[in-house]
């Protein structure tokens, strides 16, 4: 899933610090799954924001609402009737969420309430980690289902490098080292030849370094 | 290794059967191109070549190749180090174009520090390609006269190519395969991170022996002498990577006030000794970090002096 934090709450008053009645406006999918964006954390930081205005003697109006998804012009189109009501719209989605919203009411605005972080999954109650970094071009069969381009500090692909240290990564000693795992999976597997070869420099026109991306499905089009 | 694949000075004095003897140097944190001429001094005649860092620890300094250069036109012969963190292959392939344009023909191709460590840990880091990738790259360019993209190249760079090895990172059995895979994708030379724990050096150049390692690329083992007891300590315990046996931390402490330098000195020194006779070591890598005025008194009592002169 997209995993995503919530902004700190000054920048968040500071984007709305000219509106008199706002929008709060979750999103069902991978910020409700991971706790950043879905209906919980919408009521959540519309009190925040009612409290803090509140006690800044300049009270705002704060709405809730939570979207099926904000990635979807179908379900972005319920807003149509009412996005007129509000000075601004906050966003708790993904980046994607707003730039959907903009698009879709381009008198309105619409702010971003979370910084998205990463294509990653739950590893323990509460805790996120990057599992994918979007290339485009898949490899991580050739290193048993580990990712060295998401989940290496350098994205290296003949790894270790010399800065691996006890199965940490050099960058700080609560970041495992990938190579480290992928070295030792193959060995434990008596499969370490799989590493014995010069991979070629990758392709990165697949990855954002090719520019915006698009995936179109040319049956789905018709 | 019939014909000479660079025609530099190092890899005459590998190929001739010397026992080699490199330095190192960091460019300046500015322009002062005056202190690193008077480095420049320290090392003149001292040593075969000197390794040039680029950006090293992710701090900025006067680029490796521009240092490399002046270093040339001063008669001593550069090891420019090319790092993967700041520069896409566009730029690496430009910048080894320029540095052999410059009299350049030794290079050591290194992944980087991460720029965490560095001044500037905002910065976005590159790794377009890796270490290994790079080290295939120079080779490419230099033995098919190609560009990576295969297209010719006119005037092919003729680099000798290094490689760093580090006996010391994790997982320690994968270290020698590591460094057969640099040799494999083209390293005629390695230069090993700084050897404190020498038992465990010792297993790993068996080891490169046992595979032949030593007769695909010339080995030389790194070493950085430890000019106090809080350098061991700090190297000991905060630099990744690096391993500094409990024994010599004791060494330097027990040689009283004042002459914890001294005994870092002949460690080094032993060290060197030792290296001379081990199997399939080709040469020394002396790092003596911001201690170049120290490296003639190094080279006379290791007995690397005077260097050989190969045509």
């Amino acid at each position: 899933m997209i995993v995503a934090d919530r902004k700190p709450i000054n920048e968040i008053l500071w984007m709305v610090g000219d509106c008199k009645k706002i929008l709060v406006l979750g999103c069902k999918g991978c910020v409700t799954v991971c706790n950043a964006g879905g209906m919980k954390e919408v009521g959540i930081l519309a009190s925040i924001l009612k409290i803090a205005r509140k006690k800044e003697g300049n009270p705002i109006e704060v709405e809730e609402k939570t979207l099926e998804r904000q990635c979807d012009p179908e379900y972005v189109e319920q807003l149509r009737d009412t996005y007129k009501n509000y000075d601004a719209v906050v966003s708790m989605a993904c980046g994607v969420g707003p730039q959907f919203l903009s698009a879709a009411y381009p008198d309105q605005k619409f702010f971003p309430a979370v910084n998205t972080t990463f294509f990653g999954g739950a590893v323990a109650h509460g805790i996120w980690s990057e599992r994918c970094a979007g290339c485009g071009t898949c490899i991580i069969h050739y290193f048993d289902g580990m990712c060295p381009i998401a989940r290496c500090s350098k994205s290296i692909q003949h790894g270790p490098c010399g800065g691996s240290s006890k199965g940490k990564c050099e960058i700080a000693p609560d970041v495992d080292c990938i190579w480290d795992m992928i070295v030792r999976k193959k060995t434990e597997q008596g499969r370490l030849d799989d590493l014995l070869m010069v991979r070629a420099a990758k392709d990165w026109r697949t990855s954002a370094h090719g520019g915006p991306r698009k995936s179109i499905r040319e049956e789905l089009t018709k | 290794m019939s014909e000479l694949k660079s025609g530099s000075n190092l890899e005459k004095v590998l190929k001739a059967g010397h026992f080699a003897f490199t330095g190192e140097c960091g460019p300046p944190k500015g322009a002062n191109v005056e202190h690193l001429k008077e480095k420049f001094s320290f090392l003149k005649g001292n040593v075969d070549a000197v390794n040039v860092t680029d950006n090293q620890t992710a701090v900025v300094r006067m680029s490796s190749w521009a240092a490399s250069a002046m270093m040339v036109q001063s008669g001593l012969e550069p090891n420019y180090q090319m790092v993967c963190r700041d520069r896409n292959r566009l730029a690496m392939m430009s910048d080894i174009l320029g540095a052999y344009s410059l009299g350049i023909r030794n290079m050591l191709c290194l992944s980087g520090d991460h720029q965490k460590f560095g001044n500037h840990p905002q910065s976005k880091n590159v790794y377009d390609i890796d270490s290994i990738q790079l080290i295939a790259m120079v080779k490419k360019m230099r033995d098919e006269g190609k560009f990576l993209n295969d297209e010719a190249i006119d005037v092919a760079p003729k680099m000798f190519i290094g490689a760093a090895a580090n006996p010391f990172a994790d997982p320690a059995e994968y270290r020698v395969i590591r460094m057969a895979n640099k040799i494999e994708a083209g390293a005629d030379f390695i230069q090993t991170q700084c050897i404190y724990n020498m038992e465990k050096f010792r297993e790993f150049m068996k080891r490169a022996v046992d595979m032949g390692l030593h007769e695909k690329a010339y080995i030389l083992a790194g070493v950085t002498p430890m000019k106090s007891v809080g350098m061991a300590k700090y190297m000991a315990s905060s630099v990744p990577g690096m391993e500094v046996p409990e024994s010599l931390i004791k060494r330097l402490q027990g040689a009283g006030k004042g002459k914890a330098t001294e005994e870092g000195v002949k460690f080094a020194i032993e060290q060197i000794q030792e290296f001379k006779e081990m199997k399939g070591v080709a040469g020394v890598h002396l790092m003596a970090i911001e201690w170049e005025h120290k490296v003639p008194e190094l080279a006379e009592r290791a007995g690397m002096l005077p260097r050989p002169k190969v045509d």
